[in-house]
């Protein structure tokens, strides 16, 4: 979980006011000389930034630069497990990319992957709304019990989530399927749901909502009480409809938060390859294979190292056109900001 | 708010409620019963577990799974490593991320902006698709089922988000504080130490506290980089193929859930205070 703005944490709050003239860190006693490094005084002064950030670059270049140009590297050659232990990997130009597109397989893996990340982001964005607007709708204890529930969803590790799904919908001893069965639907009696394409795709969906609502819905719901309680109030006296002001006031309002959470979510979707690994392993046959499962399968499982990269960089290129709209959330932030 | 709702009688308020408390109990429920069915499966003897018509209060108790869980090959060994990748992990990135934030925050330099937006970018990285690459990178270098490379791609999983945090908490402490320390004779180590510091405080708290979450739940990079070397699995691969070890044994399989969860819950239920907490300075400010 790479929870980017934690709620309420200082960084979501423009500290423009507080924000200083820049000022060498070796000496603040000469704050009145302003600008100092940049003006370019004395060189000890204007290395130190580069100094103190050189080793968040270096982590940068040599554990996500660098592997990511290894993959484009390996994408592009022939790269199998006798290329993994001998070190000869030719190039081969654009051969992985030709073979993966014109695999039928592949592109039923990309079909799925947008079904899959379509009724996952509506789910939550729908449900992590509605929760929103009901915990500003409570009383103070009731805000308490709901916020205090949804942190303790959050904190649910993946695995122990994962782990506790397959148990509660296991066919035989599992509650869900007793409950079922008790509320006369008879034909989930030992339903095997892991074993059926469509319902170990439903349970995926249901574990990802369950663990992926809480963030986003305490995020929207720290934007819903931002909005000032004026606008509703006359909303209200000019007579608009719940939906209506919901429409016309309240969206609006926090929009780029709701537009933050939504590429977030859609983002995170693909970190649910360990649920699928841990859970079905992208079966039953392909049933729950996602790109990025896809990939890793190709690689690790079957030493296609140089297909499981080219797809690795489609899934790449497919997080990209998202990033961009994060990004452009995000920037419009950091001006206020910085 | 409080004006709008203070328009209304007391009796309406109420009924209107009713149908929002409901709503409330059917979140509470659907958000608890997963991590309560995972405590109560832990604690039921298996004549319980294995039963055609399920208790949901746990009538006898027993800690026979926590004991099968406890007694498993390694167990402890996988805290241990868990716990040292974790910390090393956390503590690196704390340190890295302070020197970061602070030329950052208080200083102005060329490429400031350009470096922040890659920060920002490194807390997207596609990790997922990264994979590949890592684990043969980590083959040819010969770091391959060994904890220091865990550590290393932990610390950089947090590292972003542990810098763009510690920049905002930096940021909204005043150097004039520290300055009016200084005049009056501190050092500007004390001065650090007797004003900045407690004020850093809790963002030291909140990231590190997010970043152990993080490194101790990582699952993906410890399965993949940890491979012969079984003894130095961590905590989360070693649960995730505890079923396939204890078969159908799903008491002691949610014992060991129950106990890799814990830590992780614990944290959260400290960090709510600082999330509350902040949540009621978002709504001043607002």
């Amino acid at each position: 979980m790479t929870v980017t703005r934690e709620p309420g944490a200082p960084s979501g709050t423009p500290p423009a006011p507080l924000r200083r003239p820049a000022k060498g860190p070796a000496r603040p006693g000469h704050g009145s000389v302003r600008r100092r490094g940049v003006l370019g005084v004395p060189s000890a002064e204007t290395a130190w930034p580069y100094l103190l950030i050189a080793p968040t670059v270096l982590g940068m270049l040599y554990l996500l630069v660098y592997p990511l140009t290894r993959t484009v590297l390996i994408s592009l050659q022939d790269f199998q497990l006798r290329q993994l232990i001998l070190g000869d990997a030719r190039f081969v130009g654009l051969r992985n990319y030709g073979t993966l597109l014109t695999d039928d397989r592949f592109w039923q893996v990309v079909r799925r992957t947008f079904l899959f990340m379509a009724v996952n982001v509506t789910l939550i964005m729908v449900l992590a709304t509605l929760v929103a607007l009901l915990i500003e709708r409570l009383g103070r204890l009731g805000r308490i019990a709901v916020l205090s529930s949804l942190v303790l969803t959050w904190a649910m590790p993946v695995i122990a989530a994962t782990t506790v799904f397959q148990w509660l919908f296991h066919s035989e001893f599992g509650i869900v399927n007793w409950a079922l069965g008790r509320l006369g639907f008879t034909s989930f009696d030992r339903y095997p749901w892991f074993a059926h394409g469509p319902a170990a795709f439903t349970i995926l969906v249901l574990l990802i909502v369950w663990q992926s609502v809480p963030f986003a819905a305490i995020t929207l719901y720290s934007a819903l009480v931002t909005v000032p309680a004026e606008l509703y109030e006359s909303a209200r006296i000019d007579g608009a409809s719940a939906r209506r002001i919901f429409r016309a006031v309240t969206f609006p309002m926090i929009r780029p938060i709701f537009m933050l959470v939504f590429s977030l979510e859609v983002i995170w979707t693909f970190k649910a390859f360990v649920q699928i690994w841990v859970m079905t392993n992208g079966g039953p046959g392909d049933a729950t294979t996602i790109l990025p499962v896809y990939a890793v399968q190709t690689a690790l499982s079957s030493q296609r190292y140089d297909l499981g990269s080219a797809a690795s960089i489609v899934t790449v290129l497919m997080l990209a056109a998202v990033l961009v709209l994060y990004f452009r959330q995000m920037l419009r932030q950091e001006d206020e900001a910085l | 708010m409080s004006t709008a709702r203070g328009t209304m009688s007391t009796a309406r308020r109420h009924f209107r409620r009713v149908p929002a408390q409901l709503a409330a109990g059917v979140t509470i429920a659907i958000c608890l019963f997963p991590v309560y069915w995972m405590v109560a499966t832990a604690f039921k003897p298996n004549r319980d577990i294995q039963s055609d018509s399920p208790q949901l209060l746990p009538r006898t108790w027993t800690l026979d799974h926590f004991r099968a869980a406890v007694d498993a090959d390694g167990f402890g060994l996988f805290w241990r490593n868990s716990i040292l990748v974790t910390l090393g992990a956390v503590l690196l990135s704390l340190v890295v991320a302070l020197g970061a934030s602070f030329a950052v925050a208080r200083m102005r330099w060329r490429g400031r902006r350009q470096f922040m937006l890659m920060v920002f970018i490194a807390q997207m990285a596609p990790w997922e698709a990264l994979i590949i690459p890592v684990y043969i990178i980590s083959r040819d270098t010969g770091m391959l089922d060994r904890l220091p490379t865990l550590t290393l791609v932990y610390f950089m999983m947090t590292l972003p988000f542990t810098i763009v945090v510690l920049r905002g908490f930096i940021a909204a402490i005043p150097p004039e504080l520290e300055e009016a320390a200084q005049v009056d004779g501190c050092t500007r180590p004390q001065a650090f130490r007797h004003i900045a510091f407690p004020l850093l405080a809790p963002g030291l708290m909140a990231t590190s506290l997010f970043g152990c979450i993080t490194a101790w739940n990582e699952f993906t990079y410890a399965n993949f980089l940890i491979i012969k070397h079984q003894d130095s699995r961590t905590l989360p691969v070693w649960l995730s193929s505890f079923q396939n070890v204890f078969g159908t044994d799903w008491g002691a399989t949610m014992a060991a859930s129950t106990l890799f969860a814990l830590p992780a819950l614990a944290v959260f239920l400290l960090l709510q205070r600082h999330v509350t907490a902040g949540f009621a300075a978002g709504a001043v400010k607002g």
